[in-house]
């Protein structure tokens, strides 16, 4: 490793800019994964304490009780189809097909993870309906504690997608908003794999351990 | 290469004999003189009776034995150090030092084969005594002995633990009362917070949570009297949690006994209510405890055997526990002015 | 969340201040705590006045606090951590004073708890953390060459949210009343059931800020490590510090999640009624125990790893010789790294587990002894046909190597779980971590603080000073600590505000009179810093090598200039600076001046610090409505600031010519001073070549 080399990630495609990349794009995308590391580790922490606490429901309703596969099913088609678009975006800006492909990219990655959102939080409403909620039981307790963790996670990749589409809209597809775009695509597949995580674990786990 | 490697002892040898002395024993004397400094200073009160330095039975023996074989071997590894790190200040300090002047010196294989070698070689050694040890006096297993076991249930409560004799049917807080020579089988949970419980002459500590059960078994192998303690800060009671452990005979013990049995009050749910209160040893003392009883004990008798079995199962009757059913929280029981319980 | 809650105040109110127990309640313990507030309030109140008073808050907001230079980030999270020692200290004496004054003492037993909990809390978060932080930042860039770290914003974020945490442990002191749970705060007690009051929830939002800054200067620091070395600055010809340094953040990296996830669980039980570790309901709190020591054993050596490192440059320094045994070092710290995460159980075998698992974790304990064992020998032979210079740098590394192995024994003793059953929650364990955060950790902050001021400064600290803090530090911490391990061992539990066997008292006694004499090594660390500032004129070595440094922090001017390096070096070997000392590469103009591209200064750090700390504190005390404001308002300056495009500013190559020569001019003038005459005005930082 020799110091500082020129932009040489192939994806940016490095053009004139307000905002020049001072550094290395491989130190922000490495820096981001460095991150992810950690998260993942956060992740990786309440998950373990699920897994602890399957038995504990207390007399309350378990996963049997609670789970909606019908609209889980739903819920991880829409966020693998919306880890499919964002690559698709991906692929766009490297490319250098026109922004208005790479923002309907974007935008139906938006709409697939809002969705997404929304259908969690209508099963949590139905499980709050069938005495499922966190106060019931030490379970229910860690089930709350990691499920809407990966929603709040998608919480703020939507905002993120957002706030990307205001400055594509403010400055266009400059360097910087490329970076960015494509630590915003990361972050969405990590998301996709948590998912896979919590999907095996909390729900399908639950259900046969619990 | 302006360096060679001499004999392994050369750079022991020293210039200077006075200043040998000086710096060899300097630092070592000090820290010897600090460490047992208190020891002088205390006028015969050492009763160090309540440490497992002073053991009442085998368990505690063993666990002295061990840590003194711990420093001993941890030694090896460590004395050269207090050893070399004076000789080597003395002889190349820069002004007045005599020693060679290597300064690119950075490696030597056999050196660096030592230098993992001997600490490797020393924690080899003691991971397998640490390995026998564990499991030989792991708490949960039964203690061998002559005598059947005596089983005993233990609660710990703020700021107080409550000794239940389930074979006999009394209870006690504040004293605990064993047979010599017997071995004791301890199940312990809390009624509060967790707790940690230690009896140092006679074994180590415990760990004890509400709605679970712990193990704790020993022996003792003298007569005396020791005391026990609570390790694991609870509140402001916490320094208070103590209690007296005597050691009987046989026959002394049966007539505690048969004492406890005479003079005990029952303890009913309403008793037990009261004890679990957030207070301390003297203040249940004082409003437990009759006047046949000694100073620092209450002696119960008990009405309901499955009093244990309950304080843990309350935790998982599936229905959540209101504040106000919490033994140890501010509002349990009757709202008291518990704030000035344990000033000084 | 009581519906009694007022809709503006939440819980806050006139009987929230610390005065109003005072006058409600006029007695010693109440009278020390309303003392402590004082201190606060009008240590606050004089430092805003005489910043007013000297006009300084232009200069303040544009070259500090909105800078983005790694090396006044260091400087003032150095700053925060020396404030922050104070306070720990304090609370360590007034302890002492009670334990030594029982059964008798003057504090109340809650009193006596809050101290506990925040001088542990204190001590580990918002001194050990960000003084080595506050090292690395100024060091590491400069050891590797660079020009900054790899994220100069996020860096001041970091240093802002510890600061704000910081404040809000202030505040606990005036404000309401801190946890008395321990800095490890075990629940169920820190539950909402057993401790009611606001104490925990201080404690959770200090802990999870903190954290998050932690972590992100770990990121921050194996980015910059790992991707902005200089040329030819390979893994392997990095100084030791920086290895260290690497490691460590590694550590922030994996280690502070199980901490926020403890206390964020914590938290929801407290605030939502869920139930991780509650009694009731299927709560566990055996996994909060995990979780914490998950963190809390790396923690330890995320805090030691750094120290280690300027120890290894200390040591090689002074010694005026190559560090011995470099890539048995490394290895040894890489090792200790990993080993670190499978220990942590070592903090609870008398939970009752089985003795198998005890064992594995009794031996994964001893292990660590290993590598550690290492370094210590390395460092012997790193002094071993060397010239050492008994510097103040130098005695705490000294003092550090004695006392730090007898840490090491007691460390040992501790791995087994035969005789950890009887010392463990004892003051013998209390005197083993302050065995080894005293001469491992702090020892190792202080003796880079002396060792790397004139770097930052332009000037030496007074070195006589320096030596004897060091002397009252090593003498202190025996008095103070050795006793406790007597204590202990005669089953003196830990945490105690009183006692009733009178066995302990001379021990007490001893340990006061020790804490008294740190109070006078803090004293005299004061007192060199403000002689040295005084005399800064005859100590001043502005060519930048006051101590014939081995490293590439040593080969640029003191102060360093913002952009560290006129050019960026390249590296052809380990101990880079005296290989070009003795190469005679030394001080060379670049060949070509070119335009220097630095970060900009950024406010954000600064209103992340006001809005978290509000937030905070809106947190603790139930304001909603607040601490909705102030979230959003985070979440608005974060975005604003995304929309910030010029984030870069240019120092101009002639700028970069005219200080560079200015300063090779000075160099060409300085008479190389001899290492005997390095503490005397003669030292302008021109080091005479050792042969």
């Amino acid at each position: 490793m020799e110091g500082n080399t020129a932009i040489n990630n192939p994806s940016t495609n490095p053009g004139d800019t307000p905002g020049a990349l001072h550094k290395d794009p491989d130190v922000a995308i490495f820096g981001f994964w460095v991150f992810m590391m950690s998260d993942l580790i956060f992740f990786g922490v309440v998950f373990a304490i699920y897994i602890t606490m399957i038995g504990a429901t207390a007399g309350g309703p378990g996963p049997r009780e609670l789970f909606d596969f019908g609209s889980l099913f739903a819920q991880t088609m829409l966020l693998l189809t919306s880890s499919l678009t964002v690559g698709i975006a991906t692929v766009t800006m490297k490319h250098q097909r026109s922004q208005a492909s790479f923002l309907f990219w974007v935008v139906l990655t938006l709409v697939l993870g809002l969705g997404f959102l929304v259908l969690e939080l209508y099963d949590f409403s139905a499980m709050a309906a069938k005495g499922g909620v966190p106060q019931r039981s030490g379970y229910l307790s860690a089930f709350f504690g990691l499920v809407p963790l990966h929603g709040l996670h998608v919480t703020f990749g939507c905002l993120w997608m957002l706030v990307l589409i205001a400055q594509i809209w403010c400055v266009g597809m400059v360097d910087i908003i490329k970076l960015r775009f494509l630590r915003l695509a990361l972050f969405w597949h990590f998301l996709d794999l948590i998912w896979i995580g919590i999907f095996s674990v909390v729900y399908f786990g639950g259900w046969i351990y619990g | 290469m302006d360096w060679k490697v001499g004999s392994p002892v050369g750079f022991l040898q020293l210039s200077h004999p006075a200043l040998e002395w000086r710096f060899f024993h300097l630092p070592r004397l000090t820290l010897v003189f600090l460490f047992f400094l208190p020891f002088l200073l205390s006028p015969g009160q050492v009763s160090a009776a309540e440490s497992f330095l002073v053991p009442l039975g085998p368990i505690a023996q063993e666990q002295k034995t061990h840590f003194l074989w711990v420093i001993a071997l941890t030694m090896v590894a460590i004395f050269p150090v207090f050893i070399l790190v004076p000789v080597i200040l003395i002889k190349y300090r820069r002004k007045k030092g005599h020693g060679i002047y290597a300064p690119k010196w950075e490696s030597y294989g056999p050196l660096e084969l030592m230098m993992w070698g001997v600490p490797f070689m020393v924690i080899l050694v003691l991971s397998s005594m640490l390995w026998r040890a564990t499991s030989r006096l792991d708490p949960y297993q039964a203690v061998e002995g002559v005598l059947p076991p005596i089983q005993m249930q233990v609660v710990g409560l703020d700021w107080k633990w409550l000794f239940i004799y389930p074979d006999l049917g009394i209870a006690t807080v504040g004293e605990l009362v064993i047979p010599v020579h017997t071995p004791v089988s301890m199940t312990l949970t809390s009624d509060t917070v967790m707790q940690s419980f230690l009896i140092s002459a006679l074994a180590g500590q415990i760990y004890v949570m509400p709605g679970m059960t712990t193990k704790l078994n020993f022996i003792a192998s003298k007569t005396g009297e020791t005391e026990g303690e609570n390790t694991q800060f609870t509140g402001r009671g916490f320094a208070d949690q103590k209690f007296t452990v005597s050691v009987r005979s046989e026959e002394e013990f049966h007539t505690w006994s048969e004492q406890v049995r005479a003079v005990g009050i029952e303890l009913d749910t309403a008793t037990y209510h009261r004890l679990a209160e957030r207070s301390t040893r003297r203040k249940a003392h004082s409003e437990l405890a009759t006047a046949q009883m000694p100073a620092k004990a209450i002696y119960f008798t008990l009405p309901n055997l499955q009093l244990f079995r309950d304080i843990v199962m309350r935790y998982h009757s599936g229905k959540p526990l209101s504040i106000e059913e919490q033994p140890g929280t501010e509002k349990f029981g009757r709202s008291r002015d518990a704030v000035k319980d344990a000033q000084p | 969340m009581s519906s009694a809650d007022h809709f503006w105040l939440g819980k806050l109110n006139w009987d929230s201040i610390v005065f109003s127990s005072f006058l409600h309640n006029p007695s010693v313990s109440e009278a020390v705590a309303s003392a402590a507030g004082s201190i606060v309030i009008f240590a606050t109140l004089a430092t805003l006045g005489l910043m007013t008073w000297y006009r300084v808050w232009g200069m303040l907001w544009s070259e500090w606090l909105t800078s983005t230079d790694h090396k006044k980030i260091g400087i003032m999270y150095i700053v925060f951590a020396l404030v922050m020692l104070t306070r720990g200290l304090l609370e360590g004496m007034v302890m002492r004073a009670q334990q030594a004054a029982a059964p008798e003492g003057f504090l109340y037993a809650d009193h006596f708890a809050q101290l506990f909990s925040t001088h542990g809390t204190i001590m580990v978060f918002f001194v050990a953390v960000p003084f080595l932080v506050g090292i690395i930042n100024y060091v590491m860039p400069l050891q590797i060459g660079a020009r900054d770290v790899a994220f100069p914003v996020l860096n001041q974020i970091s240093l802002a949210v510890t600061v704000s945490s910081g404040l809000l442990m202030m505040i606990s002191l005036v404000v309401g009343e801190f946890s008395t749970g321990g800095w490890s705060a075990y629940p169920p007690y820190t539950g909402a059931d057993f401790s009611p009051g606001v104490g925990p929830d201080y404690w959770i939002w200090a802990i999870v800020f903190s954290g998050v800054g932690t972590t992100l200067t770990g990121i921050n620091f194996t980015v910059t490590i790992l991707k902005c070395r200089c040329p030819g600055m390979r893994p392997f010809r990095m100084p030791m510090f920086c290895w260290t340094a690497l490691c460590s953040s590694i550590l922030m990296i994996f280690a502070l999640p199980p901490l926020s996830v403890a206390a964020l669980m914590l938290g929801l039980d407290r605030y939502l009624d869920f139930h991780f570790f509650t009694n009731d309901l299927g709560g566990n709190m055996m996994n909060y125990a995990n979780l914490f020591w998950l963190f809390g054993h790396p923690e330890v050596y995320l805090l030691v790893l750094p120290a280690y490192g300027v120890f290894s440059e200390v040591f090689s320094t002074f010694s005026a010789k190559r560090l011995y045994g470099y890539k048995s070092l490394v290895f040894a710290t890489a090792s200790i790294a990993v080993l670190s995460f499978t220990v942590w159980l070592h903090h609870f075998f008398t939970m009752g587990q089985s003795p198998t698992i005890n064992i594995v974790f009794g031996i994964a304990t001893m292990l660590i002894a290993v590598p550690t064992g290492v370094k210590v020998y390395d460092w012997m032979a790193t002094m071993y046909r060397g010239r050492i210079r008994f510097t103040a740098p130098m005695i705490y590394a000294i003092g550090f190597l004695i006392l730090f192995v007898v840490g090491g024994l007691t460390g040992v003793i501790l791995a087994n779980p035969t005789v950890d059953f009887q010392v463990h929650n004892t003051l013998f364990l209390v005197a083993h971590f302050h065995n080894v955060l005293i001469p491992g950790v702090l020892f190792g902050l202080l003796a880079g603080y002396n060792y790397w001021f004139p770097k930052a400064f332009g000037f030496r600290l007074n070195d006589k000073l320096g030596r004897l803090s060091a002397f009252l530090w090593i003498a202190g911490f025996m008095m103070t600590f050795l006793p406790l391990y007597g204590a202990g061992l005669l089953g003196m539990p830990r945490r105690s505000f009183s006692y009733m066997d009178l066995t302990f008292k001379p021990f007490m006694v001893v340990a006061f009179i020790g804490a008294m004499v740190i109070l006078a090594a803090l004293i005299t660390i004061v007192v060199q810093l403000i002689v040295s500032v005084r005399n800064r004129n005859q100590n001043r070595v502005p060519v930048g090598d006051p101590w014939d440094g081995r490293s590439l922090e040593w080969s640029i001017p003191a102060p360093v200039p913002s952009y560290n390096f006129a050019q960026l070096p390249r590296v052809t070997e380990r101990d880079a600076f005296t290989e070009a000392k003795e190469q005679g590469y030394a001080y060379q103009p670049p060949k070509v001046y070119r335009d220097i591209e630095l970060p900009k200064n950024n406010s954000l750090g600064f209103i992340l610090c006001v809005t978290s700390g509000v937030l905070m504190f809106a947190l603790v005390w139930y304001m909603w409505w607040l601490a909705l404001a102030s979230a959003l308002l985070i979440l608005g300056a974060v975005i604003a600031s995304s929309f910030r495009w010029e984030s870069e500013q240019v120092i101009s190559a002639s700028e970069v010519q005219s200080d560079t020569e200015r300063w090779l001019g000075l160099v060409k003038k300085s008479q190389a001073v001899d290492r005997d005459f390095e503490n005397t005005p003669q030292n302008t930082g021109y080091a005479k070549l050792e042969h």
